[in-house]
This record gives C-alpha cells, structure tokens and sequence, in this order.
C-alpha cells in the first residue's frame, strides 16, 4: 500500500506540475498578446510597457513561470488587472457563495440519485426503471443553462415564490434570503448532475445483481433487496464512489455556468467576466486551482476505491478482471 | 454527457477505472428473455434509427438554413416583425428582442451546431487517432510520459481549456473549436491507445509481420478497421458533447459574437422569458434534440459491434 501511495503522490505532483505548465503556456504561446487587446485601441507604449512589466511579460518565459509558481506557494498569485485586487482575496470573498453552492447540488444529487438509480435496476422493466432511464437519458442532453432559465420562469417570475436570481447584500448575515436565493441555482446544478449520476447507479448495481453471488444468496431464499443490501453494496460502491468523485468536480464547474444563469457573485461569474476582460491572473490562479481540484479529487477517489475494495488492493492480476 | 458544460471527465472504456454507464438506449424495447438471437442480429437497432432520423433532420435543416431562410437574419439584418411577438402565420415561432424572425435564427442554430459537431470531431480524431496510434505501437518509452499528458488533458476539463484560449485569442468560434477538439482528442487518443495495444498483440498481427507486413501495413489493415467501431461511437458522445459545451460557451458570452448559435440565442432571449417564452425554450430544446439524437446514434453502433450488449438489458 505505502509504495502504491507513494507512486500515486508522485502522480498527482507530476500533474500539478504539468497542469500548472499546460496553464502558463497555453497564456503564454497562444497567438495574441493579452496585454495589448486588455487596453484596447488608443493606448500608448508606455501604458503598454507599464503593464507588461507588471504582468511580467517582459521578462524570459521561465523567469515568468518560476515567479507565478514561487508566488503561489508564498500565497499570493497575483493582482487583478481589472479590480487592482490581490488575487487571493477576490477569490476568497466569492468562495461563501460557491461553495455552498456546489456542495450542496452534490449533496442533493447523490440523495436523489442512488436510491432512484438501485430503484430502476432493481425494476428495471417497471414503469420506475423505464422512467428512470428515459428522464435521466434527457437529463444529459439538456444544457444545464437552460434547466436554470426555465426554473427562473416557472417558480420566479411566473409562480413569484424564489427570487430570480442575484445574492443579498448582506450575504450569509441574513441567512433566510441567502438561502432562498441558493435554491434554484442548487436545483439547477443537482437536475443536471443527477441524470448522470443514476445512470452510473443503475449500471453499477445491474451489473451487481447479475453475479453469481447474488444469485446464490436469492437461491438461500433472501429477498431481492437483502441479497442486494448483504452482497451487492460494497461491490456496487467500488464504481459509484468513482463517479461520486468525478461528480463533485463536476459540481464544481456547473456552478461555474448556473451562477451566471441566476447573476450569483460567485467564482463562476467572476471566471467568466475575467476571460471578458482578459484579466490574467486571474484566469490563471482560477483555471489552475479548479483543475487541483479536480485532480486531488481524483486522486481521493482512487485512494477511496482501493479502500473499498480489497482486489484493488492485490494488483491488477486480480482486480484487473472488472 | 452530464451537465456537460464539457466539463464532465469522460469515463473512458478500458481506463481501468468503471465501464461507462450508456447502455441500450431507452427507446429500445423489453425483449422477452431467450429471444431468438439470430433474429435480433439482423433486425436493426431502435436507438440507432431514432439517432439517425433526430440527426438527420438537426443536419438538413442546418444545409438549408446556409441557403435559405425563411427571413434574413444574418449579421446586421433588421427586424420585419413587432418586438417579442407570439407565434404567428407569419413568423411561426414568434420574434425575438429586435422584430427578427426566430425561426429563422433557430435555423441557422443548426448550421452552427452541425459546424461545431463536425469540425470538433475532425480535430479531435485526427489528433486523438494519431496520438493513439502513436503510443500503442512500438517503441514503449514515449507511451509512459504521453499517457501522463493525454490523462492530464482527460481531467483538464473542456471549458475550462476553452476559457484559457478565448482569454488569449479572444471569443470566436474557430477558439471554442479548436478547444473542444484538443480536449476531446485526449479521450479519443486514450480509447485509441488501449484498443489498439489489445489489437497488436493478436496473433493475426503477429502472423501479418511475419509475412512481412510493414508498420503501416499492420496499421492501416489490421489496427484502424478494429478499432473503428469504437472510435465511433466516442467520437458520436463528443459530437454531442461539443455542440454542449459550444453553446454553454457562447451562453456565456465566450463564443462567437455573431454566430446563431443556440446557447447564444438563449442567452439573449433569456431576460424576455416571462413575455415570449418561446424564444428561450426552443433553442434549448433543439440542443437537447440534437445531443440525444448523437447519444442514440452512438448507443445504436455501439449495440451493432458489442454484442454483448444485446440481450435483456
């Protein structure tokens, strides 16, 4: 297990390491040069020299690389060439909103999901599990954008019952509007990832209960669902908790598109006016940080599996065969 | 795919990690059990008609539209109608925030999403082809280090790659493109690799090199028409994931600023949702049309080449 750890830690750092180039580069080599369009027409050299000396761009490309990183680590990424702000701080001051935001689809979503996924495959000629698969097949390709507009038109402006959008001055200190304001754009992202998610639920657990130890414990005479609660969770779970992992990423990033659908200032409206405005540093601390995310998120998912299942554990020559 | 924003990771077959959750698409019928397989081989699958009548349709109507619309609304156009008018004999699906007929616009939707479809599954598997052919096929150092880039751009979550070069290019749709190909590529490059590995080890390739096949021979022969149907079907889930994720972007007001793209049409309709509601479901609902269409079409061919996928699920 330790050396497994090690080589997976070494992973996860190499990918940091190469996400945080594939970031810089990409800024860097692409065509276009970010500090000329940011300005606009009519802008002097001298402006122009001004700011490429404070975004650093006019020294050697690895000078720039080494600077950011080093920056990171001491904590600071960074000024916004927009707001003059310290990049961290602005990103700090949208994260009550976020998460919360994303936290709570995800939770919302695995709620709703896993028991509606086991429900279909368990039924899954009944009316439940033909329902099941055929909503969740049109969950995935309706944009979630557009599951938040028609919300906004049904329950805000036609019913009147949820604000429309938008997040109340004052915050978290008036927490009953903070929260009916999070409760659209929560359902938003939770319709979206739910469809995915029990279609991986009814998956996992139609492959379960077609094993032979399944069949073996109905063949004792259990029930249908104790033969499937006694010896199909710990193997549906290995498959699932996968999903759940990627999904919480995933989370992440619908919240990045439903709080401009609901005008949330959260980190997704804070992306989006960036790439608008060509800020960046801050496009640059964003996109770095929720890719992290993704891969620390990952790189749990994998330690989780191999805790759940102990073939895993003993190499591929047994855990191989899924 | 998911709340594909693009940014969902797709599960790859053969990543080792979890089979991919499609299955038979729902409009394929219970099959009582022990049916007569011989039967089922021939007849064709219902997923795969449904795909291709839903496609087809989104794909004429997005060739006429380059022609023909019923009014103009290309850049620049002026309104012909009222403002936010209902559905008429005149304008059958109402008219948007400046007179324009929407029908139109939804029109020409089409063509932008079958260009995006098109042109991010070219770039995806041209790139994504090569790449995996690359790291299959001998030599094996490359193939370690390559994994690790194409795995990393796996989890590189496509908007996120799309927001990294709008910033630096600026909105456009060749900028979406070219983004939505790179990300799918890795996917496409990863399916390629794996099952090209398993195709070279077939004692047919081994015979093939015996008998003097080259490089290119065993590639072109034996590995690319294995490998196909597979390909296939990920390259259909990335079409429908492209015109997702080109639609989230110009929803946002990343993508083209001119294009009648769907997302873009959407986001403009969406603050006059409570007077024409029309003009805000329909684009979503020709997206859903389409993007379920390809995942169907992609459901179907994988029903035709896996045959274990026939049967009672």
């Amino acid at each position: 297990m330790s050396r497994y750890l090690l080589t997976r830690v070494g992973t996860l750092l190499l990918s940091l390491v190469l996400a945080s180039v594939v970031v810089f580069a990409v800024l860097r080599f692409l065509p276009g040069d970010s500090a000329g369009t940011s300005l606009g027409v009519g802008t002097t050299s001298d402006q122009l020299d001004q700011l490429r000396a404070d975004l650093g761009t006019d020294q050697p490309l690895w000078t720039q690389y080494g600077q950011w990183v080093a920056g990171l680590f001491s904590g600071s990424a960074g000024t916004s060439f927009v707001s003059r702000l310290p990049v961290g701080e602005l990103i700090a001051s949208k994260l009550p909103i976020t998460l919360p935001l994303s936290l709570a689809a995800f939770a919302v979503s695995v709620l709703v999901s896993v028991p509606l996924g086991v429900v279909a495959a368990v039924r899954r000629r009944g009316v439940v599990g033909v329902a099941v698969s055929a909503v969740s097949q049109l969950g995935v390709a309706v944009p979630v954008f557009w599951v938040g507009v028609i919300l906004v038109w049904v329950f805000a402006l036609e019913a009147g019952v949820l604000p429309p959008g938008g997040f109340p001055r004052q915050g978290w200190e008036d927490p009953a509007a903070a929260v009916r304001s999070l409760v659209l754009p929560v359902a938003t992202v939770a319709v979206a990832m739910s469809s995915v998610m029990v279609r991986y639920v009814r998956s996992a657990t139609l492959d379960v209960l077609d094993q032979d130890y399944v069949r073996t414990a109905r063949s004792l005479g259990y029930g249908r669902w104790h033969a499937l609660a006694r010896h199909g969770l710990r193997n549906g779970a290995v498959p699932v908790v996968a999903i759940l992992g990627i999904e919480l990423a995933t989370s992440l990033l619908g919240a990045v598109v439903v709080e401009n659908v609901f005008a949330l200032p959260g980190l997704g409206t804070l992306l989006v006016s960036s790439v608008a405005g060509r800020d960046l540093p801050v496009v640059q601390a964003l996109v770095l940080g929720l890719t992290a995310l993704v891969l620390v998120t990952n790189f749990l998912v994998d330690l989780a599996q191999r805790g759940i299942d102990p073939r895993l554990r003993a190499g591929s020559a047994l855990g191989g065969a899924r | 795919m998911s709340i594909d924003l693009g940014g969902e990771i797709p599960v790859v077959e053969g990543s080792g990690r979890l089979a991919p959750a499609r299955e038979e698409g729902v409009l394929a019928p219970a099959t009582g059990d022990g049916g007569a397989p011989r039967a089922r081989r021939r007849s064709v699958s219902p997923s795969f008609v449904a795909g291709l009548v839903m496609v087809g349709l989104v794909a004429l109507v997005g060739v006429v539209a380059v022609f023909w619309t019923p009014y103009d609304v290309g850049v620049g156009a002026a309104g012909t109608g009222g403002r936010l008018e209902g559905p008429s004999a005149q304008f059958w699906a109402g008219t948007d925030r400046l007179g324009r007929d929407l029908l139109s616009q939804l029109m020409g939707g089409a063509t932008v999403a079958m260009t995006v479809a098109i042109a991010s599954v070219v770039i995806a598997g041209l790139l994504g082809i090569t790449i995996g052919v690359g790291g299959a096929a001998p030599p094996p150092p490359p193939d370690v280090a390559l994994l690790n880039v194409v795995d990393l751009m796996i989890a590189f979550p496509t908007l996120l790659l799309a927001m990294l070069i709008v910033t630096v290019r600026g909105a456009s749709l060749t900028s979406a493109v070219v983004a939505i190909g790179i990300s799918g590529a890795a996917v496409i490059a990863r399916v390629t690799r794996v099952n090209a590995a398993r195709v070279l080890r077939e004692d047919y390739v081994t015979a093939a090199t015996a008998s003097g096949t080259g490089w290119w021979g065993t590639i072109l022969r034996h590995v690319l028409p294995n490998v196909a149907p597979t390909l296939l079907v990920q390259l259909m889930l990335l079409a429908g994931g492209a015109i997702l994720a080109e639609a989230s972007l110009s929803y946002l007001g990343l993508g083209s600023p001119t294009a009648l793209s769907w997302g873009r049409l959407l986001s403009a309709a969406q603050k006059s949702v409570a007077v024409q509601p029309l003009g805000a479901i329909l684009p979503g609902l020709l997206i859903a049309w389409t993007v379920l269409g390809l995942n169907l079409l992609g459901d179907g061919i994988r029903e035709r080449t896996d045959p274990s996928l026939r049967g009672d699920r």
